[in-house]
């Protein structure tokens, strides 16, 4: 009997609801007290196709998806096909016989059990939509796992409306019955109440993760065009504006969005948009005018496998110089690649701290995966990280001695800031080369200062970084092998590197956190002792070798590159990295 | 209350002598006095174009930005601060190319600002080659056997967007296009007017002597500016004949009549310092 310790997969067509039915799971097992990680796949269509979610649960804290499958709640016969090979001896296939039949060749290992339940059947005689399928099968599933029904209801009546949520609860009764008469003790797994049951950890996605930590920040504009996996941040802080007093735009286009985002930031609010890379394309122009002007947006890159459209809905790290070269001319900026949901609350809080400190455009750089996958974390400490807004002056405080100059050529090269509408000053910007009034220029004199003033924020910055977390080191500090990383794979190289550690090897795990500006001191330090370097990475070229060895002259050992779109697996990079050692 | 001296720069104005553009500041600079808005509750935002350069001879806030963005830049300043007047300043290649996609929707928005497009038919910083706005068979640099389509239509096509105030000025009648711009300020709403503004330097065709036979003030005809059909059809007008002044005018709700969370404070006077996000995190659990 296997305590605790699942791998449960739905899956069905676009449309059938799998994703929140995944979702409903996975908070039955949260509020159970399991870690749990949540993860969606789906296709660019909005009906019919192939869609599924992971919901990997375990008392142990968990950072990734599983490859392996336990419980198969198949919705469809073209999940069993596809995923039938996921699947573990002593793994169970909960699916309706009257819809679809499975032969016995189609489950290649003997030891899988066929759990028959008329999920149909039971969903019809409750006249509910026929999507409360799932809801049947998650009870099915809940009988199956002796796990508390009470959770799963508990979770039903705060997801719908009091109507709904009664003709679900009554659908996953029924399905946990059907399961308990007819099958009793039969299966291998259970799931019970550990101590963390009904502590208030939360369950959520990077994107939203990113939202909360604007809110926190105190962003009060974000403006944004739909762009899958950026979208979902737009979803997450529409409804919650009223509320929040926050400006949320749905705009015509990204170029709409950044430059509106811009303008709001000049006039002194922190300002945010979110794109994905077609959308981050558009914008490099105004990142630039960021740069120039010397304005404080937050730009939120998620990325999908490029070039072009590529796979709308899948994942991958191909955009770092991108990011870190985005627009035309010299400027300087930050990019931030949070690796999980935590780093991507606190980054958030960062990026926008940082963005009105040093007044130049901060870019977070995530990815599909990171953004729309779930995981478990403990809520947010809303006070971590204060609200810096840099040399900011307020009407109270600005004495009007001299012209005020919002391009002011200064030792930090920061110039404090008066936003529009103070008394006796006038805040004047500008795209072109400017003088410190902010008057255009082409003075070469000038033009060459200015330039100065704007790479001396670079050279604060990066004195600043040293008391940041721009690099973090899992494992211990000597091992036989280095693994460097950064962003989503985070998660993925954590589960491998308990794979690998149990098999008695030693490795450790360099995340890099802040690609720009690259913490090459913090890197060396822990690289020049390595016995031997690897980089993991979703993307073909490796970029962060290449980065590695631009800032560092130092090549790195093995590579270990995964661009299909989809996220590396655990065991399977368990297994790569082991080949290399 | 701000004098012509208090708006006064020390740039030196880089304009070809005779520009046009010389009478849209001046009557820029006397509808400011005119309306009494202070140079620090006011800010100008531009694009990139002779035009652009505008924000360099006014000494208020300001904002030069980039190529055909002037709508989105205005609308996040205007939005964050609703409490500043916020005036776009634009070119004819700038708004009518690449910021067209922003035109409808600006329009549409009625975010509460003002849009002045220095409309002289010509792109004059790139030395004079065909815009949206030259007339057919206008020959130019880029056009060399004259442009092919027909001009578009601005003030049709924002009349036709539910535009809430849209009007024609001409730089070579500074007093009457100062008319505008304080109608335009004080206008609650998205508030256009397009301004012939002649280029000396190449556009051969549209001169002053052109515009000065032909514009006529609507006013002078006593045109109903609250008739919508009237206006489209004096849109139309091209030729011999072409009308300036207020084509049309009404009152819709601005955009931010729709946002509660802007009516008592603008967001710039909102606190970030700890904000609780605990009713956010609660669909989480």
């Amino acid at each position: 009997m296997i305590r605790n310790k699942i791998s449960m997969l739905v899956g069905g067509e676009a449309g059938a609801g799998i994703s929140r039915s995944g979702l409903l799971f996975a908070k039955s097992c949260l509020r159970g007290g399991l870690c749990v990680f949540g993860a969606n796949d789906y296709q660019s269509l909005i009906r019919g196709g192939h869609n599924f979610y992971t919901v990997r649960a375990c008392e142990e804290e968990i950072y990734s998806q599983a490859d392996k499958t336990d419980l198969l709640i198949a919705l469809n016969k073209e999940t069993v096909l596809l995923h039938k090979n996921e699947l573990v001896s002593g793994a169970g296939i909960i699916y309706d016989k009257e819809e679809f039949s499975i032969n016995p060749e189609d489950v290649e290992s003997k030891d899988v059990k066929l759990y028959h339940v008329p999920l149909r059947k039971i969903a019809k005689e409750l006249t509910g939509p026929q999507i409360m399928e799932n809801t049947v099968a998650l009870g099915a599933a809940t009988a199956l796992l002796d796990y508390d029904l009470t959770i799963l209801n508990e979770v039903l009546q705060d997801t719908f409306k009091e109507k709904v949520a009664q003709q679900n609860m009554e659908a996953a009764k029924r399905g946990f019955n059907y399961v308990k008469e007819n099958y009793g003790d039969n299966f291998g797994y259970k799931l019970e109440k550990t101590k963390l049951a009904g502590s208030k950890r939360i369950f959520l996605t990077g994107n939203e993760a990113i939202g909360l930590g604007a809110l926190n920040a105190g962003c009060k504009f974000y403006a944004a065009y739909p762009m899958t996996p950026a979208t979902t941040i737009l979803h997450f802080l529409a409804p919650l504006d009223r509320e929040y007093k926050m400006v949320v735009i749905q705009t015509e286009s990204e170029i709409a969005a950044i430059n509106m985002v811009t303008g709001a930031s000049y006039a002194g609010v922190r300002a945010m948009t979110a794109t994905s890379g077609g959308g981050f394309s558009l914008m490099a122009e105004a990142i630039g005018m960021a740069g120039m002007t010397e304005t404080s947006p937050v730009i939120v890159l998620v990325q999908r496998p490029g070039p072009s459209t590529g796979l709308p809905t899948y994942s991958s790290q191909t955009d770092i110089r991108f990011a870190i070269h985005v627009s035309q001319g010299e400027f300087p900026r930050i990019v931030i690649a949070p690796g999980d949901v935590h780093e991507c609350f606190y980054s958030t809080v960062e990026a926008f701290n940082l963005a009105e400190k040093f007044q130049m455009p901060v870019i977070i750089i995530s990815d599909k995966y990171l953004s729309e996958s779930n995981a478990t974390a403990e809520q947010f400490d809303q006070n971590r990280i204060g609200i810096d807004r840099g040399q900011l002056i307020t009407e109270q405080e600005y004495r009007q001695e001299e012209e005020y100059m919002r391009h002011r050529i200064t030792e930090t090269g920061v110039s404090v800031r008066a936003i529009p509408g103070i008394r006796g000053a006038i805040v004047r910007t500008n795209a072109d080369e400017h003088n410190e009034l902010g008057y255009t220029t082409e003075d070469p004199v000038l033009t060459k200062k200015m330039n100065d003033k704007r790479f001396r924020k670079m050279d604060e910055l990066i004195k600043e970084m040293e008391n940041y977390e721009t690099v973090k080191l899992y494992g211990p500090k000597n091992a036989d092998v280095t693994i460097v990383g950064w962003g989503s794979t985070k998660g993925p190289i954590r589960e491998a590197m308990k794979i690998i550690n149990k098999n008695g090897k030693c490795v450790n795990f360099l995340q890099i956190v802040y690609l720009c500006p690259f913490p090459t001191n913090k890197i060396e330090e822990q690289l020049k002792s390595a016995k031997m370097t690897i980089a993991v990475e979703n993307n073909k070229t490796s970029q962060l070798s290449g980065l590695i060895q631009e800032n560092l002259l130092m090549t790195v050992d093995h590579k270990i590159l995964k661009y299909d779109g989809r996220p590396f697996d655990p065991e399977a990079l368990a297994k790569q990295i082991m080949e290399v050692l | 209350m701000v004098s012509l001296n208090d708006l006064r720069t020390p740039k030196t104005n880089t304009w070809c002598p005779g520009c046009g553009n010389f009478g849209i500041l001046m009557a820029f600079k006397k509808a400011l006095i005119e309306t009494g808005i202070e140079r620090e509750d006011a800010v100008m935002v531009s694009g990139i174009g002779c035009h652009g350069k505008i924000v360099n001879y006014v000494n208020i806030n300001g904002f030069h930005g980039i190529h055909g963005r002037v709508l989105p830049t205005a609308q996040g300043i205007k939005l964050a601060n609703p409490d500043l007047t916020v005036i776009g300043f634009a070119g004819d290649s700038d708004q009518y190319n690449e910021g067209w996609g922003h035109f409808a929707h600006a329009v549409r928005a009625n975010v509460d600002m003002t849009l002045i497009v220095h409309d002289n038919m010509v792109l004059g910083l790139t030395t004079g080659q065909a815009t949206p706005t030259s007339q057919q068979g206008f020959k130019s640099k880029s056009t060399p056997f004259g442009v092919i389509p027909p001009m578009l239509n601005p003030i049709a096509h924002a009349l036709v967007s539910d535009a809430t105030f849209v009007a024609r000025g001409y730089s070579g009648d500074m007093f009457h296009l100062k008319n505008l711009i304080v109608e335009a300020i004080k206008h609650r709403g998205f508030a256009f007017i397009d301004v012939f503004q002649p280029c000396v330097s190449f556009n051969y065709l549209n001169t002053y002597a052109w515009f000065s036979k032909r514009v006529y003030k609507l006013e002078d005809e006593n045109h109903d500016v609250t008739d919508h059909k009237k206006a489209l059809k004096k849109a139309l007008e091209w030729g011999d004949k072409i009308p300036i002044g207020i084509f049309y005018k009404k009152e819709r709700p601005i955009y931010s009549d729709s946002l509660s969370q802007v009516k008592d404070e603008n967001l710039t006077k909102l606190s970030k310092q700890n904000i609780d996000i605990t009713s956010a995190m609660k669909e989480m659990m």
